[in-house]
């Protein structure tokens, strides 16, 4: 009697029977307990989900205090427009799974697959936009956890060798230092690289009349910058006594002076050249439109990020590579290991979330779902919006760092 | 069996089959109105244009505020989430518990957050400053 009475089963209907939803499992009374118990699991999960995202928010939050430069200059590699389309495509994408929900509640099973594959378009768009962004880095050598530059050593079959220093700047910037003279490679490279290392001695007659035509241009920059380029050489001279990041100390690294142009031209100098650098990605983003286009276009890279109506205000002072500290610019890679551990892990979620649309889709083809049962799209559905709730807060917080 | 103690006999909407509207859909899940689905989702494509604009004006300059810009980037944000989940994921109609492990959850990362940062401030009085002093002496 006393366990009858501290656990009375509902009046008659211990069983299947009766006038029980066939989807109420049996430790549940209720569907309407059912449904809330599934949701309180789904909430509890989507909590640790935050907190793990909460831990990358809080590597992003303490090296973005302690190195608010670093972030400015880094986030002029990231394409705000398309960082824009995305957050809409997600905000669409969760329009279209609520809508989703809704259906199923509804029984509108048609209208819930059509909503359900909308949903999961919304997905791949946003993966596909996310793989231009990717690969239009990764081209120009913008890797995860990459030092602010690496050596690579190139012998050439006359026993010369080639000193190469591969910069993490705008326009990829490359310096050959060989035997004798000292050839900078400024520019564009093509995604393989080091096949242009190859051919460096080439580049150095091909582009030879290239950029003395270029010569103009530097001289307005000389001039008004003049000074600059000395300073900057010790700078940089000073940088190779902070073993920091990856490179062999090297004999010329010293004479080897920094120069970028916004041009595309492969340009020789003798050591004593103290052509001042280039204020390339301002010097391309002043003038460079932005936009889908250009991020399609290889070169794209530099132009693409800043805005050009800020710069228009007038106020707006730019983060320039030369303007940071030997430290922050030796920093300056940890931007892009933030980036990508963030975007990384939020487009594993994408991926995942894609998965569970997927499945969700096709129990609701065989008409799985309605009024009565609809609480795996229900679970789905949070899940997706938690995915787009990150992103939300990734992309002010990567895009538009002012 | 005159005093039965029946601890659930109180009427519990999650347990007592007589309150469960099965057929209901009002109780169980509440349906929404798709004129409120379309509205949020307009503010919310209304608010990301906000926060991309915002970042052409330079707010901590005209108003002298540090890091204004940061602020009002995550205001707008936080706008933007509460909307989503109120709306989308249907905290608005659930159980406010369920409210309850979100807010928590974003309470123990701001914890995390704030705890860590004033941490790290400490790198360059502990770290930072003492090794540029040690250097100084070197040379």
């Amino acid at each position: 009697m006393t366990t009858a009475t501290s656990h009375p089963a509902p009046d008659g209907h211990d069983d299947h029977g009766g006038h029980h939803s066939p989807h109420l499992a049996h430790h549940f009374y209720t569907m309407t307990q059912q449904v809330g118990s599934a949701k309180l699991g789904m909430w509890a999960f989507l909590a640790t989900e935050i907190l793990m995202f909460g831990g990358l928010f809080c590597a992003y939050a303490v090296y973005r205090a302690l190195h608010p430069e670093v972030f400015l200059f880094g986030h002029y590699f990231l394409d705000t427009n398309l960082g824009a389309i995305n957050t809409a495509v997600l905000l669409l994408s969760s329009f279209t799974m609520a809508w989703g929900v809704r259906a199923a509640q509804l029984g509108q099973t048609t209208l819930l697959v059509t909503l359900l594959a909308l949903t999961f378009l919304g997905g791949v768009g946003f993966m596909g936009i996310k793989y231009v962004e990717y690969t239009s880095k990764f081209d120009h050598g913008l890797g995860p956890a990459q030092g602010i530059y690496y050596n690579v050593t190139t012998e050439y079959s006359d026993g010369n060798t080639a000193q190469v220093k591969r910069y993490l700047v705008p326009n990829s910037a490359f310096i050959i230092a060989g035997e004798g003279d000292i050839k900078y490679g400024v520019g564009e490279p093509t995604s393989d690289q080091l096949h242009q290392l190859d051919d460096a001695l080439h580049y150095h007659e091909k582009y030879a009349l290239k950029s003395h035509a270029d010569e103009g241009l530097h001289k307005d920059h000389a001039k008004a910058e003049s000074g600059k380029g000395d300073e900057h050489a010790e700078d940089h001279s000073d940088s190779q006594a902070t073993p920091a990041f990856s490179g062999e100390a090297d004999p010329h690294e010293h004479l080897v002076d920094q120069s970028f142009t916004p041009t595309g031209a492969m340009v020789t100098s003798a050591v004593t050249d103290t052509r001042p650098p280039e204020h390339s990605a301002m010097a391309l983003a002043t003038n460079g439109s932005f936009g889908l286009s250009d991020t399609f276009e290889k070169s794209g890279i530099a132009t693409t990020s800043v805005s050009s109506a800020a710069l228009e205000v007038g106020f707006y002072e730019p983060t320039l590579w030369d303007t940071l500290t030997e430290r922050e610019q030796s920093l300056a890679y940890q931007f892009f290991s933030i980036y990508y551990c963030m975007t990384g892990l939020h487009g594993l979620h994408v991926l995942i979330g894609m998965g569970l649309i997927a499945w969700v889709a096709v129990r609701a083809l065989g008409g799985a779902f309605g009024p009565e049962y609809n609480t795996p799209v229900d679970l789905v559905g949070l899940y997706w919006h938690l995915v787009d709730l990150i992103w939300i807060f990734l992309f002010p917080l990567l895009y538009l760092i002012h | 069996m005159s005093h039965d103690p029946e601890p659930i006999s109180a009427v519990n909407e999650w347990t007592d089959p007589s309150t469960d509207h099965e057929h209901d859909a009002e109780h169980a899940h509440h349906v929404v109105p798709m004129w409120l689905l379309v509205g949020v989702l307009v503010l919310l494509l209304a608010l990301t244009w906000i926060t991309v604009a915002v970042t052409w004006i330079d707010l901590d300059t005209m108003f002298n505020v540090p890091n204004l810009n940061v602020v009002v980037a995550l205001g707008v944000a936080l706008v933007k989430a509460a909307f989503v989940a109120f709306y989308f994921m249907h905290l608005r109609w659930d159980a406010p518990f369920n409210g309850l492990i979100l807010v928590a959850s974003l309470a123990f990362v701001v914890l995390m957050i704030s705890w860590t940062i004033l941490d790290g401030q400490e790198i360059d009085r502990l770290v930072e400053t003492p090794r540029a002093a040690r250097s100084v002496q070197a040379n």
